[in-house]
């Protein structure tokens, strides 16, 4: 008679496993807290770690596709400029409307420094003029690439530049210390003593915000009344509003495209990509944040690895009743590994909750939108399981190494 | 011969050697053979090879010489797989320390033997009630094996010995942590099981507790020295 008929052979089921597990683990629910601990912590840390460093950064590159991504500006560099030798030609701002992605583009210059009278009235000695504005000539695209907002009134535009005509444009400082608030009755701002009828009056611009001190005359007007700016003293600029993700190709085009005889005459600044502004904050701060978190999970690990040590060596009893019970070693060993990888798992749950409020909490205190990548958080858990999965391995080994006649002595 | 002719237990001229240095010759060509529900005791002075006895008889330890047939298997023959398998469904173990997990429940302690049976779960939990019920301890069912008194955890115990239906009670020292009058009730049950025709063997070193089998043995150095017929335990001694 074959032998298998007589005695079967145990086995042990999975369902079992892991239900004696879980009884095993919420027998002393305490002491499994406590164990969990360094896992829930390096789990936590984990998943805060990287969900801050991706809000944080997607609320960069938000800020930065908003306004600076989208904003290039040239700077005349010229090592020995000509008298009377403008950098920009006249048409500049056509010129590099051309371009693919340009919105909007605008040269310009201050006025002689601060050697300008600007009042309201006529005839006003210098002394008595008002202080603290700045005389502009822009062209007239200018408005719309600092993206000036119009309180009252409208800019000049290519037929006043082109006819040089005596017109200004105010930014709302300087019409409040000029005393303009209304330009129905087309007042008049007099740069030394020579009228410019006021067509509007601006009160915000996202870029160069100094401009809402300023007077702006369109520039030809500004060289029919006073000539070019002298090169060397004076240095003219351009603002060029791009589509967002044209900033890198403008600039590119933007110096030949201008000077096609000297393009190394311009400097021009384009801003940081955003995706290389993202990578940079994520490589800064997640790289150190990261291996901090690595090393509280190991912790974890070894804690989980250290008290299912323990508890074997306390537990030499039960593993020889179930010995006797006729359970195999291997049996014993599943045992273990699926307490220690209950311990790990239960613990990266608890881990990774923790991790996403931080993340909401910190982003509501700081008005931002949480991002959090579910690569990262639905695996978080999984990753604690497998730690404590290996934690469990030496622990393991050594339970189903105890012999039932060693263990049932006590 | 079919299994209910068959002797539980037939020790064949076994030998138990601990390889030293110094070899420890912990038993020595024992013969016994313990027949479908019979009581057998066996009483020895502490290092007289009582515990490897039991190791040998329980299958947790190999005979070095010698043959030892458990319901007619031969336990040297085979594999430590089929030997753990022969041990969980065949023997029934009564601890004097009782080995209740003592965070679970008494039913669920019971139940610990059926995890490595295979049978389904449902049937477990029947089954482990039926047995609580058997030693008079369904009523504590739901305790917490922790909370139960000594008495009350041999019962448990007993009960887990008995829920996969072993051919053989091996009982060791199993009054040895209770009081005279519990160690009474405990015996009483051993008592009455074996009167339900459960084969058992009791391994102490209680003259007393060896006196209600039908039959005592003593082991001394490693020998079975002198096989009693024991006389029924004295009325006064009884429950």
């Amino acid at each position: 008679m074959p032998f298998a008929r007589l005695v079967e052979p145990t086995r042990l089921k999975v369902v079992d496993v892991v239900a004696e597990a879980l009884a095993a683990v919420l027998a002393r629910p305490g002491r499994a807290a406590l164990t969990a601990l360094g896992t829930l912590l390096g789990v936590a840390s984990f998943v805060a770690v990287l969900g801050l460093t991706s809000t944080a950064s997607g609320q960069i590159s938000a800020e930065f596709t908003k306004l600076e991504a989208t904003q290039v500006t040239v700077e005349d560099v010229a090592a020995n400029p000509q008298p009377n030798d403008i950098a920009f030609p006249d048409n500049a701002e056509q010129r590099v409307k051309r371009i693919n992605g340009v919105n909007a583009a605008g040269v310009y210059w201050t006025g002689r420094g601060a050697d300008h009278t600007v009042s309201a009235r006529p005839g006003v000695a210098r002394s008595d003029a008002t202080q603290g504005i700045q005389v502009y000539a822009a062209s007239p695209g200018f408005f719309k690439a600092i993206h000036a907002h119009l309180a009252t009134g409208r800019t000049y535009d290519a037929f006043a530049e082109n006819t040089q005509q005596r017109v200004c444009v105010l930014g709302v400082a300087a019409a409040r210390e000029l005393g303009i608030s209304d330009v129905e009755q087309q007042p008049a701002v007099f740069v030394d003593g020579k009228p410019f009828t006021v067509l509007g009056i601006f009160d915000d611009a996202e870029r160069i915000p100094e401009s809402l001190l300023g007077v702006f005359i369109p520039d030809r007007s500004y060289t029919a009344a006073w000539g070019s700016p002298k090169p060397g003293t004076v240095a003219a600029h351009m603002v060029i509003d791009t589509r967002l993700g044209a900033a890198d190709v403008v600039g590119d085009q933007v110096q030949v495209a201008l000077r096609p005889d000297e393009p190394t005459r311009f400097q021009v600044n384009v801003p940081l990509s955003p995706k290389e502004l993202t990578r940079q904050v994520n490589n800064q701060l997640q790289g150190l944040f990261l291996l901090l978190a690595l090393i509280c999970l190991a912790v974890g690990a070894v804690g989980i690895a250290n008290t299912t040590l323990v508890a074997v060596l306390e537990r030499v009893g039960e593993i020889g009743l179930r010995r006797s019970l006729g359970a195999r070693p291997r049996h014993i060993a599943a045992h273990f590994l699926a307490e220690s990888a209950a311990l790990g798992l239960l613990g990266a749950m608890a881990g990774t909750s923790l991790g996403v409020v931080t993340v909401v909490a910190v982003a509501w205190v700081k008005s931002w939108t949480p991002l959090l990548d579910p690569v990262i958080v639905l695996p978080a858990p999984l990753v604690g399981g497998v730690m404590g999965l290996l934690a469990g391995v030496y622990p393991a080994w050594r339970a189903s190494r105890i012999e039932p006649t060693e263990a049932l002595r006590r | 011969m079919t299994l209910a002719t068959e002797p539980v237990i037939n020790l064949q001229q076994v030998a138990r050697t601990y390889t030293g240095p110094p070899a420890v010759k912990a038993l020595a060509n024992v013969n016994l053979t313990v027949s479908r529900g019979e009581y057998v005791s066996v009483v020895g002075p502490s290092g007289s090879g009582k515990s490897t006895f039991l190791n040998v008889l329980g299958l947790l330890d190999r005979p070095t010489s010698g043959r030892y047939l458990l319901d007619g298997i031969d336990g040297a023959e085979l594999s430590e797989r089929d030997r753990t398998a022969l041990r969980g469904r065949r023997i029934g173990f009564v601890f004097q320390a009782f080995h209740l997990l003592s965070h679970r429940t008494a039913v669920e302690n019971v139940m610990l033997p059926q995890l490595y049976t295979g049978m389904p779960r449902k049937k477990r939990r029947r089954q482990a009630l039926d047995m609580l019920e058997r030693v008079g301890m369904a009523h504590r069912a739901e305790g917490q094996a922790g909370q139960l008194s000594g008495g009350e955890r041999q019962r448990v115990a007993i009960a887990r010995a008995l829920v996969n239906g072993p051919s053989l009670l091996l009982c060791d020292e199993p009054t040895g942590n209770l009081d005279s009058e519990t160690a009474a009730t405990v015996l009483q049950l051993i008592d009455e099981l074996h009167s339900q025709g459960l084969s058992v063997l009791v391994v102490t070193h209680d003259s007393g507790v060896a006196r209600r089998a039908q039959r005592t043995v003593m082991i001394k150095d490693g020998k079975l020295e002198v096989q009693l017929h024991a006389v029924p335990a004295f009325p006064e001694e009884g429950p």
